[in-house]
């Protein structure tokens, strides 16, 4: 999976203008892959072709890869029903992702978790969460645990701004300040809790509720994957020397309904509104903008990776399509370690 | 007695002393974190403290505040603190002061503690702790006295202890702190200076295994927890009456021993199963429907229940010893299923 040794350093430390343009690149294949990925789960829904509904993650994927890039294999990430851009993003594989989502034994919880549940240890993700806010006490604990074990690792709470809500949150902030956690909580203001605007639920300034615990709190554009790495990079490499928590608020607009099934969405917010997101502030097309301008990427730069992304999730969602369902005595396995 | 029908799986050989279930349990606690630097300690009042029952006084002298914490009052985040650290190497111990709080953190121990590990596939793991109290008749009225042990029995994915003696407290407690899942482990807050003889050093208990507290052969009495000793003392009054009545401790409701309930009501005929959990739709249903099918063919009278009666615990001394089952109500419905009425 694509997690190069740059991650490891911020955007300050990539010195050569080559090693600049290959981290970009790989974040712009990262974002295009969460793209065409959803694309897809999309498409598996509509074909009635997976069961349930998913969540889907397009138009956010700059704060996903963004985020993630600053991170190393062994950081920790929590995630949220609309989860699968995190998951990616820190190196889950399409193929087992699109097996989790058809609830196939290939997938990464051995088709027992589905879209909103997914974990893969090995990338450090613990787990996608579908109580909203339930996993900010897990990436707090995680930290916790850094901490205790005199490790270096960060771990990273991705969280919407549904979550604001939810007084755990506010819990688990106030022990993590106190106690200097390595956690940054990533906050995702797409704007809207469900199918009702933010602006009906959520009262007050949404960073003043982290700067009330002492909480550095940093305000970014969620749809400019440069601001959010930067800022994520700081923040993490802070948190990684002992500084403490971080609250990152990012401004984003989900491009779907709250889930697949969320056609209709007039009476909550408008097809202008929509447009506009779309047109104007694509996470892709302005980082795509941004590459041209600065002379790493042509035409044919994007034309290699969408071949090569395109070919990846085709083929991830093929190996998932054919994988065998868990046999039925998988049912009671797994209840208990 | 409960020392010589136990099973052992482990004794140092040491010397057996005569100590309380709350020394029993401070004593499984430093044991373990000795043992093992993962084990740590945090809750509301802990450290300094010692909890408001002095159950961990002593504890943070000997290891210090990085493994005895104290947190805020929020118990809600401090479970969740306790189900992440556990899924990253660390054995957390979270310290709920009263049962009651547990409604308080019940989204942490049900959708994410008891979840995580099958929604990962099995590749996650939450060995966590919490421990917690149950039980009334301490005045404190109806949000410091339940006994909500059946709420958390329900869940798979979660293992439930309930210890009635000094020496079920340190062996029980030992195996939940090295269980790689999370376990809830009640402690009646009535029978913290209950004495009984406590081997020194290391043993553990395996969980699903009863304890078969006396024997009988008249009728079984399965009671969990506080009302094991009431069940004992309503045995001697039935000894009495020429009553012979088997006390069987199934000391964890999940795993349950469900062979051992059975095979005793097989021998005795007749069974009342008690927990001070409410009676309705409480640990009581569960093991009585256990025993009713069990034993079907073998029982002489319906099983009978006794739990806490179904009302907010009140706070009048008059009217809260009404609602607890006591050792003559259990000898009135003893008489009953025996046909002595």
């Amino acid at each position: 999976m694509v997690q190069p040794e740059t991650s490891k350093s911020n955007a300050a430390g990539v010195s050569s203008g080559g090693t600049e343009q290959a981290l970009w690149l790989v974040m712009y294949e990262q974002m295009l892959k969460i793209r065409f990925f959803e694309e897809h789960v999309n498409q598996l829904y509509l074909t009635a072709k997976m069961p349930g509904l998913a969540h889907l993650y397009s138009g956010e994927e700059a704060i996903a890869v963004g985020v993630c890039q600053a991170l190393r294999r062994d950081d920790y990430i929590t995630s949220t029903h609309r989860g699968h851009g995190h998951c990616l993003a820190k190196g889950a594989s399409v193929d087992r992702m699109f097996a989790e989502l058809l609830g196939k034994e290939a997938g990464y919880c051995r088709g027992k978790g589905g879209s909103m549940h997914i974990a893969d240890q090995d990338t450090g993700n613990l787990g996608a969460n579908a109580i909203v806010g339930g996993s900010a006490g897990i990436a707090s604990g995680a930290a916790m645990s850094i901490k205790m074990r005199g490790s270096d690792q960060v771990a990273v709470c991705f969280f919407g701004d549904g979550a604001l809500g939810q007084g755990v949150l506010y819990e688990v902030m106030n022990m993590a300040s106190l106690w200097k956690f390595p956690v940054i909580y990533v906050c995702e203001n797409n704007q809207y809790n469900e199918y009702t605007p933010n602006s009906e639920t959520t009262a007050g300034e949404m960073s003043a509720r982290a700067r009330a615990f002492g909480i550095l709190t940093e305000e970014v554009d969620g749809q400019d994957i440069r601001a959010v790495y930067d800022t994520a990079s700081r923040l993490v490499e802070r948190a990684r020397r002992g500084e403490g928590p971080a609250f990152m608020l990012c401004h984003t607009y989900r491009f779907f309904g709250h889930h697949v099934g969320d056609i209709q969405r007039s009476y909550y917010r408008s097809k202008e509104e929509e447009e506009h997101w779309k047109t104007e502030r694509d996470p892709l097309k302005l980082f795509a903008g941004w590459l041209i301008e600065q002379g790493m990427a042509d035409s044919r730069t994007f034309e290699q990776i969408e071949q090569k992304v395109r070919a990846e999730v085709e083929a991830g969602e093929q190996f998932a399509l054919n994988a065998p369902y868990p046999e039925p005595g998988e049912v009671e396995q797994d209840v208990y370690a | 007695m409960s020392m010589l029908s136990t099973t052992v799986s482990q004794n140092a050989g040491q010397g057996v002393r005569e100590i309380t279930l709350g020394q029993a349990i401070r004593e499984a606690l430093a044991e373990e974190m000795h043992r093992d630097p993962r084990v740590f300690i945090m809750g509301e009042d802990v450290a300094e403290a010692g909890t408001p029952f002095k159950v961990l006084s002593g504890l943070v002298e000997e290891f210090g505040t990085s493994r005895v914490l104290d947190t805020p009052i929020s118990e809600a985040g401090i479970t969740g603190l306790g189900v992440g650290g556990a899924m990253t190497g660390m054995r957390p111990i979270v310290d709920i002061m009263f049962g009651d709080f547990i409604a308080l953190a019940m989204d942490q121990i049900v959708n994410q503690a008891a979840k995580v590990h099958y929604m990962s596939g099995g590749k996650l793991n939450v060995p966590l702790v919490v421990r917690t109290t149950l039980g009334a008749t301490r005045r404190t009225a109806a949000q410091h006295s339940q006994s909500l042990q059946a709420w958390v029995s329900h869940v798979p994915g979660l293992k439930v202890v309930l210890p009635s003696t000094p020496y079920d407290a340190k062996g029980l407690l030992k195996t939940a702190i090295r269980d790689d899942n999370p376990v809830i482990y009640f402690e009646d807050k009535m029978m913290y200076q209950l004495k009984g003889l406590v081997p020194e050093g290391d043993y553990t208990i395996p969980f699903g295994v009863a304890d078969i507290k006396r024997p009988g052969t008249d009728v079984t009495i399965v009671a969990t927890s506080s009302m094991v000793q009431i069940a004992l003392a309503a045995a001697e009054l039935l000894e009495e009456l020429d009553i012979s009545a088997e006390v069987v401790d199934p000391r964890t409701t999940f795993p349950l021993d469900k062979d051992t309930l059975i095979e005793s009501a097989k021998k005795t005929s007749r069974a009342i199963v008690m927990d001070e959990g409410y009676e309705r739709y409480g640990v009581t249903a569960e093991l009585a429907a256990v025993i009713a099918e069990g034993a079907f063919y073998y029982l002489d009278a319906p099983v009978k229940r006794l739990g806490a009666m179904d009302v907010p615990v009140p706070f009048s001394p008059v009217l809260e010893d009404l609602t607890v089952p006591t050792a003559a109500s259990v000898v009135e419905v003893a008489k009953t299923v025996c046909g002595r009425v």
